[in-house]
């Protein structure tokens, strides 16, 4: 069995590892990262320029096949997400658009009701949007009807690194909601990345654990490579879990009829 | 002349475009957004754009973001 292609929004695209590029040290490292993992959605995020000394422009280093996706991070309601969005769209650079709506400074959960709100102005204005949630089955039906091109459920809490805390309620959405499943956020070793996609998960969404590790490139490749993996495990029918053993090899046969001949002599 | 840029008072000489403005905070103007009194300005319409007494503008571009 081949692999098909992740297809958001009537796009193809090979790689199911978005990769977000917040936090990184250097802009090199940053670069070198996109490069080894072979992402071809990226994330980016929209602030105030800084009007005392001229930055770098970061679009510089993402290459111009991969897909630009504007988080409205920072938005704290619908109404700042759709503006963080219109600016995006403003500068030419595409209009797909992560929604991530956080009014919450503890835990930085998304309010799942917000993004709904903004999904529905967002969606009608023709924009690709990929709504960030805490995995609720209503919520994602909502964005769905709403024309969300994907569904972005967490992991964990936000930088986390504490992997697939929300896991049956990943599944739930993964077996009931028919666009793609990104899990986003918390997601911090390549082996919860692996993990995720081994239960059906379309694609994985990574920054932090990239970004802090002391070589990012290195880890980048790592994800990719684990993500590549654990797509396969899921297409390959992975065997479920059983309460007992069963043995890998035959036991019986050669030296003794039976296994209880085995032990008589022992 | 009196504005607001990025919330922050600013005094400016007079008569000066959008664009003028924004070139003279940035060295990549085509990675910055401008919007003005809160409506977005697209490119093409800096040069036409003279800023007022009591303009409120923002300056916005791309970070790294997850």
């Amino acid at each position: 069995m081949t692999d098909t292609s992740l297809v958001i929004a009537g796009k193809s695209f090979k790689s199911r590892f978005l990769l977000g590029t917040g936090k990184f040290k250097n802009k090199k490292d940053l670069k070198e990262s996109i490069a080894s993992s072979h992402s071809e959605i990226v994330t980016v995020a929209l602030r105030r320029i800084d009007l005392e000394r001229h930055e770098e422009n970061i679009l510089e280093y993402i290459p111009s096949h991969v897909t630009l996706l504007t988080n409205t991070s920072g938005a704290r309601n619908a109404q700042e997400a759709v503006r963080l969005a219109r600016l995006g769209r403003a500068s030419g650079y595409g209009h797909w658009v992560k929604i991530e709506v956080i009014n919450d400074s503890k835990y930085l959960l998304p309010d799942n009701q917000e993004t709904v709100k903004a999904t529905e102005i967002l969606c009608a204005e023709g924009f690709v949007v990929l709504p960030y949630i805490a995995p609720d089955l209503y919520t994602a039906r909502a964005l769905v009807k709403a024309g969300a091109a994907t569904v972005m459920p967490l992991g964990s809490f936000i930088g986390s690194n504490q992997g697939l805390k929300t896991r049956e309620l990943i599944q739930v959405l993964i077996n009931e909601i028919d666009v793609p499943i990104v899990v986003d956020a918390g997601i911090g070793a390549p082996s919860q990345a692996a993990e995720a996609m081994e239960m059906g998960a379309d694609a994985v969404l990574v920054n932090t654990a990239v970004a802090t590790a002391q070589n990012p490139p290195m880890i980048a490749r790592a994800f990719a490579q684990a993500i590549e993996a654990g797509r396969l495990a899921y297409l390959s029918g992975l065997p479920q879990q059983e309460p007992a053993a069963h043995a890998s090899s035959p036991l019986t046969g050669f030296l003794y009829d039976e296994l209880d001949a085995n032990q008589k002599h022992s | 002349m009196n504005v607001i840029i990025n919330g922050q008072a600013r005094q400016l000489a007079s008569s000066q475009s959008l664009n003028q403005i924004v070139e003279n905070f940035t060295k990549h103007p085509h990675a910055v957004i401008t919007e003005l009194n809160g409506t977005i300005i697209p490119f093409e319409g800096r040069k036409e754009i003279n800023l007022q007494e009591g303009d409120t503008l923002e300056l916005v571009t791309f970070v790294g973001g997850g």
